[in-house]
């Protein structure tokens, strides 16, 4: 998984070869792909503020920069029942007026110093960044400060955002990819939160109101269920300092509602007609939790399927071999209360039937026969050979270690899981492709006019998609 | 899942870095040399830009050549080309290039535009004398198979529906594309026009390749754990082998574009298109093409209308007077022929498209009439500089930026003295800028309106070629 070439930001309109997008793994599932510094060279330490709390920092003073990576459990998991969109439309709040300052007021600020600040919203987790040039910090904190602790969600800034996200979703609800991965989650998910669209609808996100807001923020923006990273010019003591400035005047602990657990109910195919040259799919079903002794292995099955760019065997068949797709992929999710491997494929409305054909016979056929010895092999190279391209930056050190935090893992993780990638045995991975690669159990949403293709949903789905917990 | 970034236009947020600006006054910042730039034997260009904080490196061949270098008639096929690299050489067999890099650990792909095409690889340093081999080798030994192109053909046809023909907006874009440049083939699709596209053949693909495809004409760009000394050791024995090719000239003609008379408009009515919604495009000089202060006024005009929501556009049509959701704008400059101002808006709920560019133009006028604040100048000049600063974390971005630019023309100096020359620029620049260059003359203004009564003439799958069949 990795975005690949964008052009260039000076230039537009460049066309890059293929492009994997992250879609909705993009912060989520990155500690499985960790890389790593040789140990030498990134020295992870854990620090506690004097008012007790928690972060990892990697010191860096060859770049006058600081970047910090925070995420508070909670998500659009925990939006309000019947109000789907609370989480996103917060995550657009936090730089429109915070304390004295109004939204205009804020955001000139904001660029009068260069400080970098945004929020994303998984199912799970509130994701925050920030930052900021050395020579701004003092400035920058006091910025971040008033933003995490005193939102103002004034009624127009309200009111304007949530015309921009009503905007955004028609404009969504007309984009095949986006309407076929919201509708395979509430395929998948049905009944539970995690079916419901993480944007909201334009008439969920209508009613979202000032009220909603300040509740969600102080149910979820606390001290218990917060994660820091911070990578860059920074010491120790003057991050001490920084994280009780930011976040100590927090509650201490977070209202979270329970979220039960799920797994995807498998085998159903459903399309959904849009007017368009091109259909979209979206398939997937359940995989194993992060710490299930199998991930590992999982994850690599994936990588060999669909994960590996021009290596894996969808794109080699769909693509490569017959010129039926530009894009195919799969990615693997852990989630906190949910697993699930997902992909998609984008093809000619006379081709996606076959297309779909091809993907399910490759699943099954590495689920019956695992994968050679040389894929293993090469699987292993790539990503294990791959590790340190994922720490060339600050920022992107800071998103990798906090996803490990969030997955309860120590920093020690980043010097293991090479070994822990090597020590998958051929054996382990046909066990585990077989476990993990229950085709029938595929759920499918295609958006677009598929030739010859219809929906079929089995009358009663009991049984349960996702791999036995061990 | 938007694929890059064309169509240029989005809705929310452009995130488009225009060229580095860095005002040394504005913090103490190390602004000194980033790059070492020497020459090998037979022409080839390399720059090289250290940075030792990992030891991974990046790894870039850049052409000087783009969709716009194509004869007409082919359009598409500098970016077919571009697919058909990772075939076969004599030495790799077909669909190894990129198995192989993933086997050394590393990750690689392309990309084209229409001035430059370019190919690049991230590895570990110590595989990078193997990239340069392998990059080298399919510098002048590329092996197409006949059923191989036809089968990539499809392919980018594939990749044309999803990134033009699924999407009103962009089939927009490249329909204002087409009316801005009367002459210049910038208005013709980097992608290709698709019925184009589908006759492109293994002949048109090897005629481009072995003309353009030369280490005269090319420029290597390595950032990363390396010295310069240690890549001039590596190129040398891997580029530095391969004869120049003396018929490709550095020096670039293109058909140019007259002076506009009449402004153009358009309109797509289609189904698929969510909201309402309008851009406008602009022809404007380019970096290449401008004169002295005027690209970097461009620059810092635009950064001061149309980027982000302090900008003038923003707040007055989306803040203020609540007549679009979004709206913004901003400058093109990187480009050998040409540079291009554009803008957007959505319309709020209800607000008929008219009134909303009414208010666009007001803006302009606005600016070209008063010019910008000196605090509003100070503040886009300040943003630029950290843009350079944040940018120094990232070796991808700066071997990039780089490349970019020498494939345009210009130079590391150009490069590195920009900071400086976006410095100079005045309030009184600006303004003058604004009133020469927003000049609706110049312009194609387009509507994207839902409509239930016709699909745009979005290309319909054609018949599976035979090679298409379930073998």
């Amino acid at each position: 998984m990795q975005i690949l070439s964008r052009g260039i930001a000076t230039a537009g309109r460049a066309v890059a070869r293929h492009n994997i997008a992250l879609t909705l793994a993009m912060v989520t599932s990155i500690a499985l792909l960790s890389f790593t510094r040789p140990a030498a060279a990134m020295n992870i330490q854990q620090i506690t503020s004097p008012g007790g709390i928690q972060a990892w920092l990697v010191e860096e003073r060859s770049v006058p920069l600081i970047s910090m990576r925070y995420a508070f459990d909670g998500g659009s998991s925990q939006d309000p029942e019947g109000k789907p969109g609370v989480a996103n439309f917060i995550t657009a709040m936090m730089d429109e007026g915070a304390g004295d300052l109004t939204s205009e007021e804020y955001q000139e600020r904001v660029e009068d110093i260069s400080m970098r600040m945004s929020y994303d919203d998984t199912k799970d987790s509130l994701y925050g960044s920030f930052e900021t040039l050395s020579a701004n910090r003092d400035k920058a904190v006091e910025l971040l400060k008033l933003s995490v602790q005193k939102p103002r969600f004034d009624d127009d800034a309200v009111q304007r955002i949530r015309q921009q996200l009503v905007a955004n979703i028609i404009y969504s609800d007309k984009d095949p990819t986006k309407v076929a991965m919201r509708e395979w989650y509430a395929q998948a998910f049905a009944g539970h939160p995690y079916a419901r669209p993480s944007s909201g609808t334009a008439e969920t996100v209508s009613k979202i109101n000032r009220d909603d807001l300040i509740a969600y923020h102080k149910r979820i923006f606390a001290r218990d269920n917060l994660k820091i990273v911070a990578v860059g010019d920074i010491t120790p003591a003057e991050l001490g300092k920084l994280i009780d400035d930011v976040f100590g005047n927090l509650p201490a602990k977070a209202e979270l509602m329970p979220v039960a657990k799920t797994e995807p109910t498998g085998g159903s195919q459903r399309v959904i007609e849009m007017g368009v040259p091109q259909s979209v799919a979206i398939f997937g079903l359940g995989a194993m939790p992060r710490k299930d002794p199998d991930f590992m292995a999982a994850f690599i099955i994936n990588h060999i399927l669909g994960g590996g760019g021009f290596s894996a065997k969808l794109m080699e068949e769909v693509r490569e071999k017959r010129g039926l797709a530009y894009s195919v992929y799969s990615y693997v999710q852990p989630d906190k209360i949910t697993s699930i491997l997902v992909g998609s494929v984008a093809t000619k409305n006379a081709s996606m039937s076959e297309s779909l054909d091809i993907i399910r016979n490759e699943m099954k056929k590495m689920a019956e026969n695992g994968p050679t010895e040389a894929d293993l092999d090469a699987a292993k190279s790539y990503l294990t050979g791959s590790y340190a391209l994922r720490f060339d930056t600050n920022s992107k050190i800071a998103s990798q270690l906090l996803g490990l935090m969030q997955e309860g893992f120590g920093p020690d993780y980043v010097e293991n899981r090479n070994k822990m990638i090597d020590a998958v045995t051929l054996a382990d991975a046909k066990r585990v492709a077989a476990r993990l690669l229950k085709s029938n159990d595929l759920i499918v949403t295609v958006v677009g006019k598929p030739d010859g293709m219809k929906s079929e949903i089995p009358a009663a789905q009991s049984r349960v998609a996702a791999p036995t917990r061990g | 899942m938007r694929l890059v970034t064309f169509p240029r236009f989005r809705f929310l947020t452009i995130l488009a870095l225009s060229m580095l600006a860095l005002t040394p006054e504005a913090y103490a910042v190390d602004t000194a040399t980033r790059a070492t730039e020497f020459k090998l034997a037979n022409g080839m260009d390399v720059v090289v830009i250290p940075d030792h904080r990992s030891p991974v490196v990046t790894h870039m061949v850049w052409y000087r050549v783009g969709a716009a270098d194509e004869v007409r008639g082919k359009s598409g096929i500098a970016h077919f080309l571009e697919h058909l690299m990772f075939k076969s050489t004599d030495k790799i067999p077909v669909g190894e290039f990129s198995k192989i890099v993933s086997r050394l650990g590393g990750q690689d792909n392309a990309f084209t535009g229409h001035d430059t095409t370019a190919y690049f690889q991230r590895v570990a340093k110590d595989r990078l004398g193997k990239m340069m081999e392998m990059e080298a080798d399919r510098m002048v030994n590329l092996r197409l198979d006949e059923k191989e192109v036809l089968t990539e053909r499809d392919v980018i046809l594939e990749e044309r529906r999803s990134r033009i023909d699924n999407n009103p907006s962009a089939l927009l874009d490249e329909q204002m594309n087409a009316a801005l440049y009367l002459n210049d083939p910038y208005g013709t699709p980097v992608i290709g026009w698709y019925h184009e596209m589908q006759k492109l053949s293994r002949q048109d693909a090897l005629t481009f390749y072995k003309h353009y495809y030369a280490p005269n004409n090319a420029i290597l760009i390595v950032s990363g754990d390396v010295t310069p000394d240690e890549v001039k050791t590596l190129a040398e024995a891997s580029y530095g082998k391969i004869p120049n090719n003396p018929d490709v000239t550095t020096v670039r003609h293109r058909p140019s574009d007259p002076p506009p008379l009449a402004p153009r408009r358009l309109e797509i009515k289609d189904p698929r298109a969510g909201n309402y919604s309008l851009q406008r495009y602009y022809l404007t000089p380019s970096y290449v093409t401008a004169k002295p202060g005027e690209a970097e006024a461009l620059d810092l005009l635009m950064k001061i209308t149309g980027s982000g929501t302090t900008s003038r556009i923003y707040k007055k049509l989306v803040v203020e007077s609540k007549l679009a959701t979004s709206a913004g704008g901003d400058y093109s400059g990187s480009n050998l022929d040409s540079g291009n101002i554009s803008l957007y808006a959505v319309a709020a709920d209800g607000v008929p498209l008219p009134k909303v560019e009414a208010a666009i133009d007001d803006v302009l006028a606005e600016v070209a009439k008063n010019g910008v604040t000196e605090a509003e100048l100070a503040r886009a000049k300040r943003s630029y500089l950290a843009d350079y600063i944040y940018e120094s974390d990232n070796q991808a971005t700066l071997a990039r930026r780089y490349g970019w630019n020498l494939a345009i023309g210009r130079t590391v100096a150009d490069v590195e003295n920009w900071p400086a020359a976006i410095s100079k620029v005045t309030a009184d620049d600006i303004k003058k800028v604004a009133g020469e260059y927003l000049n609706l003359k110049a312009s194609v203004t387009g509507y994207l309106i839902p409509d239930q009564s016709g699909v745009a003439q979005a290309q319909d799958a054609p018949p599976p070629s035979a090679n298409s069949e379930l073998r």
